[in-house]
């Protein structure tokens, strides 16, 4: 059965198109299509959350989402956070804290984490390891992993209060 | 894992998805979040050639207050109900049930429709909303009409719901008096060991109404009239606490899984039954 549609998405600020199958998931759209490797593919059942990205303002797990159900979204990876070259505050904390080992899950968490301190620019350890609860990691104990996400934090924090 | 091809559609209106589904019948699903259904599509235990994505569906999301009447649009998600400032007032045990349902992500995606409508039984919506006494809105060819929460589910995935119907809203009284959702899980995301929603109303040191719901340990959401009986008219001592868990446990049916024998799972809901009235009385 052929019945490719076409798909508009814009992922990290350009806007791509192409046709594909309704039943493509996104995580593999934006893997092999649009070669943004930056999200992984860990459980591919909506457990571990190495795939997530930013969609419409969501964290969302990329394994779960069909690409039609995607169109005429915006979508930013851990690509469109930071690069090399100018790492983003909370690329530039887990480097500062040793929040990953392997990482593998990093791109996950630290895509979840931005939204999260969106969200809640100044959390409580409590309130990031809630709301950290849908990546799983399996080098850290995920304590490293919350203290790079406080510090990217506080570092966020005095850099506006800087501007201020 | 990817599922087996499927005809897409994102109608804009309700009549637009009605069609589809009065056309293929159940051939075609409504997708809502799509966290039940697209990991069922994927194992290919779920095949639908017919997806309706109801996303652009003008009307089915959002919560309104009207003197004490709640209504929540099918689409609304579990982010939306948590951050609802208005619901966590009226409704608190929404807000509490909520942020134990499955993680972050999940919860962006989640609706309180697509939990109600799946008819798992892991689901924490359908033993709240009969705990709440809700009514669910289902529109289909026919036009509209209303179902108790507590009438609604059959069996697993079994529900009062026609094939070419779609559940478009939960509404329920805003509730008074103490609240309470318990929730024992294995880890985060993981459904109910065992899970209880309590509602109790206290006057001069006595209850005087009680609605308790079980989830996870029976084929659907089990109502314990038994439970709450055993509370109403007592000053919830030791004795009627135990009655009460006794009376559940008598309603109750589960069956052994990977999270433990019946045994256990009779053992975690009275626990987490205990734990629920406590809470409430203590809010009460």
């Amino acid at each position: 059965m052929s019945n490719k549609k076409h798909i508009t998405l814009t992922v990290n600020g350009e806007e791509q198109e192409f046709l594909a199958e309704p039943r493509e998931l996104l995580i593999h759209t934006l893997r092999e299509r649009l070669r943004k490797t930056g999200p992984h593919i860990g459980c591919e059942t909506s457990h571990c959350g190495a795939c997530t990205v930013t969609m419409n303002g969501k964290s969302v797990k990329s394994c779960t989402v069909f690409v039609a159900q995607a169109d005429g979204a915006e979508i930013t990876t851990i690509e469109g956070l930071g690069n090399p070259d100018s790492l983003h505050v909370l690329q530039e904390a887990f480097k500062e804290h040793h929040g990953l080992q392997c990482g593998f899950c990093t791109p996950g968490m630290i895509t979840r984490a931005s939204k999260l301190l969106e969200e809640n620019p100044n959390p409580t350890e409590e309130e990031v390891r809630f709301g950290m609860a849908g990546n799983l990691c399996r080098c850290t104990g995920y304590q490293n992993i919350v203290k790079s996400i406080l510090a990217a934090a506080a570092e966020m924090n005095s850099a506006k209060e800087a501007a201020q | 894992m990817i599922p087996a091809a499927f005809e897409y559609y994102r109608p804009k209106d309700l009549e637009g998805a009605l069609s589809v589904l009065e056309e293929h019948g159940d051939d075609a699903r409504v997708l809502a979040g799509g966290h039940s259904l697209i990991p069922m599509m994927k194992l290919r235990m779920a095949e639908v050639p017919h997806l309706i994505d109801l996303q652009d569906v003008d009307g089915l999301s959002g919560i309104s207050i009207e003197g004490n009447t709640i209504r929540i649009g099918a689409m609304t998600t579990q982010h939306d109900i948590i951050n609802d400032v208005q619901l966590a007032s009226a409704a608190p045990i929404m807000r509490e049930a909520s942020l134990q349902i499955a993680d972050p992500q999940v919860r962006y995606m989640g609706t309180v429709g697509g939990n109600v409508a799946n008819g798992d039984p892991g689901n924490d919506m359908p033993g709240l909303m009969q705990c709440l006494d809700a009514t669910f809105t289902l529109v289909g060819p026919e036009g509209e009409r209303e179902v108790a929460a507590r009438d609604f589910y059959e069996a697993a995935y079994m529900t009062d719901r026609e094939d070419d119907e779609i559940l478009t809203a939960v509404s329920f009284e805003a509730p008074s008096g103490g609240y309470a959702y318990e929730k024992q899980k294995r880890k985060i995301g993981d459904y109910a060991t065992a899970a209880a929603a309590v509602l109790l109303t206290k006057e001069g040191g006595t209850c005087t109404a009680a609605s308790i719901a079980m989830t996870n340990l029976s084929d659907t959401p089990v109502h314990s009239d038994a439970a709450g009986a055993a509370l109403v008219g007592t000053s919830l001592d030791d004795a009627a606490v135990k009655a009460a868990v006794d009376a559940m446990l008598g309603d109750i049916d589960p069956t052994q899984d990977n999270r433990g024998p019946i045994e256990f799972k009779r053992h975690a809901a009275a626990v987490i039954l205990r734990r629920a009235i406590e809470n409430a009385w203590a809010r009460a």
